[in-house]
């Protein structure tokens, strides 16, 4: 047990704070980019580019710690493959849209994969930052450690903040060990039986890692011992899919590669108590779902309808891919805030970038 | 301190005998679980509905009179002391539990609702609530809440922020947010995970929804003994790095093992140096691979035995020797002081051995119970406070447990929270930049700085005093402050 070596990286640091100090003193925003894989996501930012791909580098990364701490700018691709190599993942199974997504990104934007429903959100797994503020701090908060209540959860509050307080130099992340064995299952359901049926798989305390619906097939995926799969996988049923089918099913889920996202535009993303999905399903046909019905896809259905749903359903929409039509428009694409949380965001957005010069608008106009 | 008699006016008309202000009804509510640090509040409000809640801290709002909010008192770091001339806002009365849906798998109640209280209520659907802190027979949700509280199953479910899925906050000008959703996710900033463990200095929580979770189908716990104490703390590394999450692993030295046995006669070995108890739960299958594989693990890392509890009632008793083990220790000296600090589980043996030497050098002894899995230490240092000077060799000996813990590259409290306790220990792990930055995030949610002032965050002021008395290897923390 001891920290794995490797390489060193490269630290650019001061020249990030210059370039964020400059900004902030002429005012100038700018648009924090790592791969850039992710540009679809969020409102536009109109302003310089703040490039994160030259700072990289896993800094600590001890297997029996269950922590990784790399710099913001680390390739996503290298993290996974490292942690691979010694039996271990990222607990959310993030996305990346691309082979150069970087780590800052990745925790920037918040999103997570079909692991999510067993191994919970981006921010559960977030154990520290180093942030760059807008106005050219260096803070340091959380740490290496699994538990730490010394000071506000400042790193957990970066996860999904879309870069608009600060810079994500470097992320502690929480890994752990990829399991066992793996099963994946394809069973023909309708949507009118298969909330009902995720929702008994559920209350049986399977151990699911993952659920994709559309096209009336549902695929569910559970992991543990070879053994215990044997037992549990007769309780859902269907055929069980060969490793490959399996790993290039949950990739295709993931990075949205599947066949159902191939012209799915505007492509909506409802959050979603996971008992109301039915009310979803029945109010669209190109719908899909994850996370047992905790996060559905909509697409070429007007914003009207969107709302309609979340206003019987509960929970929220994102516009999480624009039409291209759609593309440069200032429109909001995440689910409006109530006025005092509005107020809220601006003043915690002052905290950390008082002059507003990092992602402007990224998440809201005028934040 | 003189109450103003129009804010009492006011109050007196919110709460009628919901309200305290005499001090032989205040002075019950004189500390939390930290009783070393005691001070009456000169007001005691009682609410009974959210909108009380809400008039309450108007009115302390428009009289400028800061709010301590409190649960059940149970906090073990002074969170919950009474501030001078402020009111102190008891929500134990706000204690129903509002929903429990099975179908959702979540429970929704009210702040004052015990920990414990959500598990029963949730039993019936095979489901529960997993953190469970120590005293979760007595302590409420909002005050996990208020501490991101953990419990001896924390490294495979989490801490309170885990399973957290929203609150609503009165904020001090009255207004009442909603943070998070009932999905686990809202739109916007995370400002729940801000909350979860702010000690009450952002807001007060008048409702808490949380996730529930099956019931393990299975569960074993089995127990090892080592005839040294740095075997045993390297075991714990060995049993994750080998993948294993264990639903909890914890650790308890010679101390600690003797202590618990003679109070609770759990069948501990008596020769034993140090144990694990390491619990895992999931599908009986699982279970049995995971236990097989633990245990040769632990064999492999030189436990000197390693026996697996029978059946459901061993294993109880086995874990009722963990479960009683302060108050067990409790009963070998008239005080104890309980530490959290949090190490990389990799640095346990080393800082293990280090509390053993200041042991020696304040002449206080101590034992070792702890969250190993987490790398979460809490050592109980035993001392008699009727002797001249024992509490404050004490509480120095303490500070330099946190000072080895903030070397070691960890925290100065894992799930114990700051409180007024550890200010000083605060300003050997932050800089005055990012003590700054929390004074300032403070400010955002409450303008007026009037929530539990002088808590969780210590002022630059009080870290210059800390490091005048603190010097290591002649480097001054906060070197650029101004000393007074």
């Amino acid at each position: 047990m001891a920290l794995i070596e490797t390489p060193a990286g490269q630290d650019i640091t001061e020249a990030l704070v210059e370039r964020v100090r400059t900004a902030s003193s002429s005012q100038k925003p700018l648009r924090i980019v790592g791969g850039d894989t992710k540009r679809f996501y969020g409102r536009p930012v109109a302003g310089e580019t703040l490039e994160l791909t030259g700072h990289h580098g896993v800094l600590r990364y001890d297997p029996a710690e269950l922590v990784i701490t790399a710099r913001g700018g680390t390739l996503l691709a290298d993290i996974e493959a490292l942690l691979a190599r010694h039996g271990q993942q990222l607990p959310f199974e993030p996305p990346s849209f691309g082979p150069l997504a970087t780590l800052g990104g990745t925790i920037a934007a918040g999103l997570a994969g079909p692991a999510r429903i067993a191994r919970g959100p981006v921010r559960d797994c977030v154990l520290g930052t180093r942030l760059l503020t807008g106005d050219g701090r260096v803070l340091k908060f959380g740490g290496e450690v699994m538990k730490n209540v010394a000071g506000f959860d400042v790193s957990r509050l970066l996860a999904g903040s879309l870069g608009i307080l600060g810079v994500l130099l470097e992320v502690s992340l929480k890994v752990l060990p990829v399991a066992r064995a793996s099963r994946t299952l394809r069973r023909r359901v309708d949507e009118q039986g298969v909330i009902g049926l995720l929702g008994a798989v559920v209350q049986h305390g399977l151990p699911i890692t993952g659920s994709f619906w559309s096209a009336d097939e549902l695929y569910v995926r559970l992991e543990g011992s070879p053994a215990g799969l044997d037992e549990v996988v007769p309780t859902i049923g269907g055929e069980i899919l060969d490793e490959s089918a399996a790993a290039s099913l949950w990739h295709g889920v993931r990075e949205q590669t599947h066949p159902y996202f191939a012209s799915a535009r505007p492509l909506w993303r409802l959050s979603l108590p996971a008992t109301a999905a039915g009310a979803a399903l029945l109010r669209a046909d190109r719908v899909a779902f994850e996370w047992n019905g905790g996060q559905a896809w909509l697409s070429g259905v007007a914003r009207q309808t969107i709302d309609l749903i979340t206003r019987t359903a509960g929970g929220h929409a994102t516009l999480f891919r624009r039409d291209d039509a759609d593309h440069g428009t200032t429109g909001e694409v995440f689910a409006p805030l109530p006025a005092s949380m509005l107020d809220l965001h601006r003043t915690v957005k002052r905290v950390f970038d008082p002059a507003g010069v990092l992602n402007p608008g990224r998440m809201y106009a005028d934040l | 301190m003189a109450v103003d008699a129009r804010l009492l006016s006011e109050l007196g008309s919110v709460l009628g005998p919901g309200l305290l202000s005499t001090p032989a009804a205040c002075v019950a509510y004189e500390c939390d679980a930290l009783t070393a640090h005691r001070h009456p509040p000169d007001l005691v409000a009682l609410p009974t509905s959210v909108a009380q809640v809400q008039q309450i801290v108007r009115a302390c709002h428009r009289h400028s009179v800061p709010v301590v909010a409190r649960g059940s008192g149970t906090g073990l770091s002074g969170g919950a002391l009474p501030v001078a001339g402020g009111l102190l806002l008891v929500l134990s009365r706000l204690n129903a539990i509002l929903e429990v849906d099975p179908h959702r798998n979540l429970a929704r109640v009210q702040p004052g609702v015990t920990n414990l209280a959500v598990s029963e209520a949730a039993a019936p659907y095979g489901l529960y609530y997993a953190p469970d802190p120590s005293s979760q027979v007595a302590c409420s949700v909002g005050g996990n809440v208020a501490e991101n509280s953990g419990g001896v199953h924390c490294l495979k479910y989490g801490l309170t922020v885990h399973n957290v899925l929203a609150v609503k906050l009165v904020t001090m000008a009255g207004e009442l947010l909603t943070l998070g959703s009932e999905t686990g996710e809202a739109p916007g900033l995370n400002l729940l995970a801000a909350v979860i463990g702010s000690e009450g200095l952002l807001g007060v929580v008048v409702e808490v929804t949380v996730r529930l979770l099956p019931i393990p189908r299975h569960v074993e716990l089995l127990l090892a003994a080592f005839d040294d104490v740095g075997r045993c703390a390297e075991a714990v590394g060995q049993v994750i790095a080998a993948g294993i999450i264990p639903a909890g692993l914890e650790m308890m030295d010679a101390p600690a093992i003797r202590a618990a046995e003679a109070f609770a006669g759990c069948g501990y070995p008596l020769d034993a140096q140090a144990l694990l108890l390491c619990e895992v739960d999931g599908l009986p299958a699982d279970v049995d691979d995971e236990l097989a594989r633990a245990r040769a693990v632990l064999e492999a890392a030189g436990a000197t035995s390693v026996r697996v509890a029978r059946d459901a009632e061993e294993r109880s008793r086995m874990w009722s020797g963990r479960k009683s083990a302060f108050p067990a220790v409790g009963r070998l000296a008239p005080d104890y002081y309980c530490m959290d600090g949090t190490i990389p589980r990799r640095h346990l043996a080393a800082v293990l051995t280090q509390i053993a030497t200041l042991s020696t050098t304040y002449r206080l002894d101590v034992a070792n119970v702890f969250h190993a899995g987490d790398g979460n230490l809490h050592p109980l240092i035993l001392f008699d406070a009727g002797k001249d000077g024992e509490l404050e060799r004490a509480e120095r000996f303490g500070a330099d447990i946190l000072e080895a813990c903030v070397a070691a590259g960890g925290t100065v409290t894992g799930e114990h929270g700051v409180g007024v306790e550890k200010l000083g220990p605060m300003c050997s792990q932050f800089g005055s930049a990012e003590l700054e930055a929390f004074h300032a995030l403070k400010l955002a949610f409450d303008p007026t700085g009037l929530l539990n002032p002088g808590k969780a965050v210590p002022t630059l002021a009080r870290c210059a005093d800390y490091g005048a008395l603190r010097v290591h290897g002649g480097r001054l923390p906060h070197s650029n402050l101004p000393r007074f």
